[in-house]
């Protein structure tokens, strides 16, 4: 029989012959659609079909945040990343202070000490000229508090219409410490997982705002730069496996690879993941589930469980910590994939999102 | 949270569960109804916690997934046309029609939006007064009101560019026609909460006394359904088929006056095709004759578009019960909600979706399930 990946490289015409006369299955898009850029499944096909195939080497085949590599002695980690966010100014951040927090946080969870970092904007005809300036005094101020040097830059405005205001992109590079050694594939069965902070706080602030909703209490963004963080962790003398910070797709997104990437499975416990009551209310309204909405400023790491109560105390002791709890932990058991303790006792497989998170209508 | 924690605690639903284990001497099979308690259920790992005496089927009760193929036809045909501003509910968005689905229709330029309530929808017909604003009202007798104020709403303020594609469905008809159909294995229901909060249970409870079954109506909660269970299961043990209120902290018999009397005046009760099903007498709403320049149907004169679904899926079959969907040879394999080949796959109320989405694909992994 043929199997799904077949039709897919066969065309349209394959999947007719699988199914009869199915008229069905959008499965194989010509096109882009949004759900593309989710961080979820069809984001995960994009790069592995079309971009891997074209790219790949040894230093993008672990699909880390960032890349590493050797320069003489020194260790260094390289990251990417651009931002479209909408609206450009939300509670608690901009989309600046995110193009800096995010490359900054893509160094970190490499383990690497972020030093400098290039910006290039894309700029929409019509931009007021005081919301540019706003962006860029946050970014410049988000990078003080990183302590991280804005090195170099680029400007391109396009036509009305041809950008959404305006587009960020940021690199950067950082310097790995000796005896660092982050990887998602060093999870190992036994391994606690610990996560620095409440979930899905980010996505639903943007999305209160974009969507016009409101709610009785104000929910900002928790955008932060990690590496201070990641250095209060590294202290701790713990020989730390993996770090990740669970941006698009959640939590369960950033999971879901870690257990791919190393071929082991994990344990969740729902009741111990830290959400604010405002958050969670807010995605019992709109039918969203936390665990599959954006983060920012928070961050996954995965020790030896024999070091998780020195990492945990010392995520406590920090300002971006403060509700740091071990929520699961990995398993050898049902390699690839992650289950969860539900708040009833009950057990589910919590599985990558297909699509775009889409509301539901009751 | 409040009135959200109460309803999730463990050691209570371990009370019913047991309580449910005490009573039960033989085999049953409940359907619990709604799209939003197979999703609940599946959520929670409820069915895993139940004794194998008790087996949960899963209702036709996802509005998404019995939405008819020429229905989205239709609604794709309207939202392609540059002169209109389509709104629909997010779960919409994924549902393949013949050609295509509104994602890929937005990509290619078309203006879809998600709304949250079809009350937004005027809100945007009257910042594009250039636009023809069109809004897919599809939706059990729960969003039945809000879909009636909103056209309700259109004619008393006149607001000419905006009318509603109509695709309600009912309730009781559908759980007739499960009922009446010889492949029928269903012994008891967990009625529709939501539902009867807008209309009562009073409809019920002839289909009880006639078909010998017991229904009780229903929350969405944890503790509601294993609540329901236990209650259905009391009644069935007893030999009773009465109407039950599991809910009574949203529903009343005679659910919300207000809100009947409202779509009442905007709806028609009509023949509604189901998805999966076929045609179900008197099983939909349309709109009233004097709602006619609000009805997009007659407004944009869609053709009847000729739709076949694909012979594989059996989605008609989970739909009423009879299957469940990893007895389909598609299930997790050749359908996934990334290639879905049927409705129940791509809506995330329905059923296929919902063990999709909460794992139960991998079978292999079953026994580890059972016993983490």
């Amino acid at each position: 029989m043929t199997t799904p990946d077949a039709a897919a490289r066969n065309g349209s015409e394959a999947v007719s012959v699988l199914t009869g006369s199915c008229p069905l299955p959008r499965s194989n898009y010509q096109d882009i659609v949004l759900a593309h850029g989710s961080g979820g499944k069809l984001s995960q096909e994009l790069i592995q079909k079309i971009v891997l195939p074209e790219f790949r080497n040894d230093l993008l085949e672990p699909l880390h945040d960032g890349a590493l590599f050797s320069i003489g002695e020194a260790r260094l980690a390289f990251s990417t990343d651009s931002y479209v966010v909408s609206p450009i100014f939300f509670p608690g951040g901009d989309i600046g202070k995110l193009a800096v927090h995010g490359t900054v946080n893509d160094l970190a969870m490499c383990g690497a000490r972020p030093l400098h970092l290039s910006v290039g904007f894309i700029l929409e005809e019509g931009l007021p000229m005081g919301d540019f300036q706003r962006v860029v005094r946050s970014m410049r101020e988000a990078a003080n508090a990183a302590g991280v040097n804005l090195a170099t830059g680029d400007t391109k405005v396009v036509d009305r219409g041809k950008a959404d205001k305006i587009f960020i992109n940021t690199s950067g590079i950082g310097v790995v410490p000796k005896g660092v050694n982050i990887d998602p594939k060093r999870a190992r069965p036994g391994d606690k997982i610990i996560l620095s902070g409440t979930i899905a706080t980010h996505g639903i602030a943007i999305m209160s705002v974009r969507e016009g909703l409101e709610f009785e209490t104000e929910i900002a963004s928790d955008t932060a730069p990690l590496n201070g963080l990641v250095e209060a962790i590294f202290a701790t003398g713990t020989d730390v496996h993996v770090l990740r910070d669970p941006t698009r797709g959640g939590i369960t997104s950033a999971l879901s690879e870690i257990t791919q990437s190393a071929g082991t499975g994990m344990i969740l416990e729902e009741a111990r993941i830290p959400i604010l009551e405002e958050v969670k209310g807010a995605c019992e309204i709109l039918g969203l589930d936390p665990l599959y909405v954006a983060n920012e400023g928070k961050l996954i790491a995965i020790v030896p469980a024999d070091a998780a109560d020195a990492v945990l105390a010392a995520m406590r002791a920090h300002p971006l910590g403060l509700h740091a709890a071990i929520i699961g932990e990995v398993t050898g058991d049902h390699a690839g994939f992650v289950l969860m303790k539900t708040r009833i006792g009950g057990t589910r497989v919590v599985d990558m999102l297909s699509g775009e998170q889409l509301p539901r209508i009751c | 949270m409040k009135y959200l924690d109460e309803y999730r605690d463990e050691a209570l639903a371990g009370k019913i569960v047991a309580e449910i284990r005490r009573i039960v001497t033989r085999h049953w099979v409940l359907m619990e109804v709604c799209g939003g308690q197979t999703h609940t259920i599946v959520k929670y790992g409820i069915d895993h916690l139940l004794p194998d005496e008790v087996e949960l089927v899963h209702g036709p009760g996802c509005p998404v997934c019995v939405t008819s193929l020429e229905m989205i036809d239709k609604a794709h045909a309207i939202a392609r046309r540059p002169d209109v501003i389509f709104c629909s509910f997010g779960d919409m968005l994924r549902v393949p029609g013949s050609e295509s689905d509104l994602l890929v229709l937005k990509s290619h330029g078309a203006d879809i939006r998600v709304v949250y309530s079809p009350m937004d929808c005027l809100k945007i017909a009257r910042a594009n007064p250039d636009k023809k604003v069109v809004f897919f009202a599809i939706g059990f007798e729960t969003t039945a009101p809000g879909n009636a104020m909103a056209a309700w709403q259109a004619k008393q303020q006149g607001i000419r560019n905006f009318s509603v594609l109509v695709s309600h469905v009912l309730v009781p008809p559908a759980m007739e026609s499960i009922l009446a159909s010889p492949l029928n294995r269903v012994q008891g229901f967990l009625g529709p909460g939501h539902v009867c909060t807008v209309v009562g249970y009073e409809e019920y409870e002839p289909l009880a006394a006639r078909f010998h079954v017991p229904i009780v109506v229903t929350g969405f909660e944890p503790l509601d359904l294993l609540e329901g269970v236990l209650m259905t299961v009391r009644q069935l043990e007893a030999g009773t088929y009465e109407v039950q209120n599991q809910y009574p902290r949203v529903v009343k018999r005679e659910g919300n006056r207000v809100a009947r009397d409202l779509v009442d005046k905007v709806f028609e009760v009509c023949d509604r095709k189901w998805r999966g099903i076929g045609m179900i007498p008197r099983s939909g709403y349309r709109l009233r004759e004097e709602l006619r320049d609000h009805d997009a149907e007659r407004l944009f004169e869609v053709k009847e578009i000729d739709t076949a679904e694909p012979s594989i899926c059996m989605s008609g079959l989970v739909l009423q019960g009879v299957k469940k969907p990893h007895d389909c040879p598609a299930f997790g394999t050749l359908c996934t909600p990334l290639h879905p080949l049927g409705a129940t796959m791509v809506s995330a109320e329905g059923a296929c979706a919902a063990y999709y989405a909460y794992g139960r694909h991998l079978e292999c992994e079953k026994k580890e399930l059972a016993t983490v």
